[in-house]
């Protein structure tokens, strides 16, 4: 495949789906304000109770990785990249509810001092970003997770990248009703061209998702979420 | 926090800040939501930021553009690793203190005193 390189836009955010400044009306800016606002506080009920003492410095180091991941802009076709968002892989390393923690203070830490994403979208940038991809991640996670019984396999990778893969898409389509209902680009153009691309971003972002959770469950199997291990406990093995 | 836990969290820095090492080698080309833009005609809605800190990754006053940039990104990762730890450890002290608080009979803790102000027992 020949990737295409154009000369560098004047455009200021190399990330896919950080909406920057002026895409988003107000109205539609505020309802993501509110959205996020709302799944970040039945994270932190979640989690103030089930923290366990690993999942701090396992929160601490996916953020940190997550943050430098999605620095690293990989080519897709027709000079276009993508890089990973991370939702997923951070729901199934730290759980569902921690992960929205660990996504929104990534995405807010990139609006807020990287100027990457505009401020005024910074509440559907976690929505998009953090929260879709952190829930329905985990949730195909885990139906991967109850296939495999808690036994290695191969279909566990696969649900991995498939859940990846989804929640790319699932955040592309979020974010062309955003704009539409924004006025900013009408749905019938915007959405097909979102989902054309981020079909391909996607793709990278299971290789990576899948690629990650294989070496941590390699190295470290104690830190994945629970799942399987439930199963195993459960002598469902 | 247990030795375990210290070595996790340092291995865990020390890969996110190799990975800032080869952040200079990342794709320039538009990414999905901009090249989208570009092509269906919306890209100049887009408004600069009102301040900027780090923009673009890039740490300012550094010449070199991708010494520039794996400064900016180990920036980055320490700030983005500081804060979940905060958060983390703010709350863990919370459930810790709300599970002790969820041992104790209610009898012992008089209505509206501190102990109240957790609410544990409706949750």
């Amino acid at each position: 495949m020949a990737y295409i390189d154009l000369p560098a836009p004047a455009f200021p955010s190399p990330s896919p789906m950080h909406i920057p400044d002026g895409f988003l009306s107000g109205p539609v800016a505020a309802l993501g304000y509110a959205l996020a606002a709302a799944f970040v506080a039945v994270a932190v009920w979640r989690t103030n109770r089930s923290l366990s003492e690993k999942s701090v410095p396992l929160m601490g180091v996916t953020a940190a990785c997550i943050f430098a991941a999605q620095m690293m802009n990989f080519p897709v076709a027709g000079g276009t990249s993508g890089h990973l968002l991370g939702g997923t892989l951070a729901a199934i390393l730290v759980g569902p509810w921690a992960a929205i923690i660990v996504m929104t203070s990534v995405v807010g830490v990139q609006g807020l001092m990287f100027q990457d994403g505009g401020l005024s979208a910074l509440g559907f940038n976690v929505f998009n970003m953090g929260v879709i991809t952190a829930l329905v991640g985990y949730g195909i996670y885990h139906l991967a997770t109850l296939l495999t019984n808690g036994r290695r396999s191969w279909v566990l990778p696969i649900g991995v990248f498939v859940a990846s893969w989804l929640t790319v898409m699932l955040a592309a389509f979020a974010t062309s009703i955003e704009l539409a209902v924004s006025g900013t680009s009408p749905l019938h153009v915007v959405l097909p061209a979102m989902m054309g691309v981020h079909a391909l971003i996607g793709v990278g972002e299971g290789l990576i998702t899948a690629a990650a959770v294989t070496f941590v469950l390699t190295t470290r199997p104690d830190l994945v979420e629970q799942p399987q291990r439930v199963a195993r406990e459960g002598g469902l093995s | 926090m247990k030795k375990g836990y210290l070595v996790l969290l340092l291995v865990g820095l020390g890969i996110a800040l190799v990975i800032t090492l080869f952040s200079p080698l990342a794709s320039s080309s538009p990414d999905g939501l901009e090249r989208v833009a570009e092509d269906k005609a919306f890209l100049d809605k887009g408004k600069d930021a009102p301040y900027q800190v780090i923009a673009d990754y890039a740490f300012p006053w550094v010449g070199n553009e991708d010494a520039a940039t794996i400064l900016g990104g180990a920036v980055g990762v320490v700030v983005v690793a500081t804060f979940v730890l905060t958060v983390g450890l703010g709350l863990r002290a919370l459930s810790r203190r709300t599970a002790v608080a969820g041992t104790k009979p209610a009898a012992l803790a008089p209505p509206g005193s501190a102990g109240g102000k957790a609410g544990p027992r409706e949750r």
